[in-house]
């Protein structure tokens, strides 16, 4: 096989043994915690006789190993079970909101990506400069902020001191393509506020690092243009630094997005898994919180195994 | 050394909320939970920044909520110190199968946001404040544990390690007696961050209706109580976010200028 091959099916293996490890963390770990699921839905007034019936029904005499093969059976045929609130099926009521989620991130990371880059590329030719200290600085006070702050920073400042947007992204099925950007426009920009610093921070740091080889002082001794520079010699050299940065930082893109849709009751998968913890709906939670954490080890091990083909040295580790 | 004004002006503000954190009872000028006056009221000479969604003082409420994040973010913040730096210090003395188990371990729970794991936990525990510390401190401990893991590894080869070593001190004494006090100097910056984590994420589980529960307030609670409001051009929502921005800006600049002046290793921040 060739080596390449074998490292990239190696990590890959070893990202699913982890989700396995998670999945059996977010079952197992959560059923050794005290608190009682029948209880939690009947009220602490239940009859002994009713708990029995609903743990019953639930198979909660069942032990929990036996319940956790199961789920996992379940869920690897699409079966996510059902809510224990309302009754309805989870798997279908996560295929309703997981295109909202995805065309929220799609949209942040469309643009937070070409843009971190360029400002990137602009703060690491003009480093110590005016325009890399603007840059930084704001990057710098965007990072320090938590998602729903920066949030309601940019909704008083777009509704209210500029009334451009509507505070509320309302996205229903039928609306046209152009509706549905508008109306997701400041959530996005949100996001992408949130992960762009990062980003951006780091394809600077990236540059920077690949400035200081030789050949960067022999194309500028052969009079080449800063820009030319940067943007000739710098960046192609960066780009496996930078690809894996870029990936990071979307994974990043999980918690925003959870916190972003609570913010403007966006009906997606984050907020369906931050109302179902309030209800305590320990199924609904489970299947998204595991969704969530697939979704983030998958682009984690993505920004791995694009930094060992980018860089043949990480091929041969010591 | 002179002091670069970044860091002095983070020193001032840092005080300055931590002392309105202590002494909460003697500042606020209104009960925290006594409605004083009409409906989001706008600032005025009785009421400084307004009031809130049922009229009470935001300034009050501003002051009593400072406390509580305050609080709750300094005992997870020393619970992840205590329990991250212990626990990675003695993985970098045992090594062996004491130090694969912790690391697997925290790679396991640092391969989920912190976010998404809080909210799994919390969808079955009670939600009260040792809950709540719980829950951040551990979670965070998983950084702390790298860090402090990584400095005592390079500290253990050293030659005043290796002849404690050689002279039979106790794994207690190495670790408290030789490591601690060279580790120290990363750690102290590293705390300054972790404080700042704790702060931003207990902020966040309160905004998601998560974190702390009435009577009792805190900066992210009272963004979700008066967010609302917004709606209708009232601004009583940006008050506590704009005192959550400060607060972990003036943090930030005090960690960096201890950064900058004692070691380059940095512990993530991100998750």
């Amino acid at each position: 096989m060739h080596p390449v091959l074998k490292l990239v099916v190696q990590r890959f293996a070893l990202g699913l043994l982890l989700l396995l490890a998670v999945s059996a963390v977010i079952f197992l770990g959560v059923e050794a915690l005290p608190g009682d699921t029948a209880q939690a839905i009947l009220g602490q007034s239940a009859t002994p006789q009713a708990l029995e019936n609903l743990r019953e029904k639930l198979g909660l005499d069942q032990p929990a190993v036996i319940r956790y093969f199961g789920w996992l059976g379940g869920v690897l045929q699409g079966d996510l079970g059902r809510a224990l609130t309302n009754d309805i099926d989870i798997a279908e009521a996560i295929g309703q909101r997981l295109g909202n989620t995805l065309f929220l991130a799609g949209c942040a990371a469309a643009i937070s990506v070409p843009l971190a880059i360029l400002l990137g590329v602009v703060a690491a030719r003009f480093v110590g400069r005016w325009p890399d200290k603007l840059i930084s600085g704001i990057t710098l006070t965007t990072i320090s902020l938590p998602e729903f702050v920066a949030a309601y920073f940019v909704i008083y400042l777009l509704t209210q001191v500029f009334p451009v947007f509507q505070p509320v992204a309302m996205v229903f099925p039928g609306m046209t393509f152009w509706a549905k950007l508008n109306a997701v426009a400041l959530p996005v920009i949100v996001l992408v506020l949130v992960v762009l610093a990062h980003m951006m921070r780091m394809t600077r740091a990236a540059i920077l690092n690949v400035m200081q080889s030789a050949y960067i002082e022999t194309a500028e001794l052969k009079g080449l243009s800063p820009m030319q520079v940067v943007w000739r010699h710098a960046f192609p050299n960066a780009i496996a630094p930078v690809v894996s940065v870029v990936m990071l930082n979307l994974a990043y893109l999980v918690v925003g997005v959870v916190v972003v849709e609570v913010v403007f009751s966006y009906n997606a998968l984050g907020k369906y898994l931050v109302d179902h913890v309030t209800k305590r709906d320990l199924p609904v939670v489970q299947a998204v919180g595991l969704i969530f954490a697939a979704v983030y080890i998958f682009l984690n091990m993505a920004a791995d195994v694009i930094s060992i083909v980018a860089n043949p040295r990480l091929r041969h580790p010591k | 050394m002179r002091l670069p004004l970044s860091a002095m002006i983070g020193l001032v503000l840092t005080g300055a909320f931590l002392f309105v954190a202590v002494f909460a009872h003697w500042i606020a000028p209104y009960p925290i939970d006594m409605s004083v006056g009409g409906v989001w009221e706008p600032p005025s000479a009785q009421y400084w920044l307004g009031t809130d969604t049922i009229g009470r003082d935001i300034v009050s409420r501003l002051i009593y909520g400072a406390q509580v994040t305050i609080f709750v973010a300094l005992a997870s913040s020393i619970l992840a110190f205590s329990l991250g730096s212990f626990l990675g210090f003695l993985a970098a003395v045992r090594g062996g199968w004491i130090d694969q188990g912790l690391s697997r371990a925290v790679d396991l729970v640092m391969a989920v946001p912190s976010l998404i794991v809080a909210l799994v936990l919390l969808s079955v525990l009670p939600l009260n404040l040792t809950v709540l510390i719980l829950v951040i401190g551990i979670l965070d401990s998983t950084r702390v544990f790298r860090l402090s893991r990584a400095v005592a590894m390079d500290i253990t080869v050293m030659d005043y390690v290796e002849a404690a070593k050689l002279r039979g001190e106790k794994q207690t004494w190495i670790i408290f007696r030789e490591i601690l006090p060279n580790a120290l100097s990363p750690l102290v910056a590293e705390f300054g961050l972790r404080f700042i984590f704790a702060v931003l994420f207990i902020s966040t589980l309160s905004f998601l209706g998560l974190g702390i529960q009435p009577p009792l307030t805190d900066w992210g609670g009272m963004v979700k109580e008066n967010k609302d409001g917004l709606i209708y051009g009232k601004a009583a929502a940006m008050m506590p976010a704009m005192a959550i921005a400060a607060l972990a800006i003036s943090v930030n600049l005090v960690a960096d200028w201890i950064l900058s002046r004692t070691s380059s290793l940095k512990g993530g921040r991100g998750g």
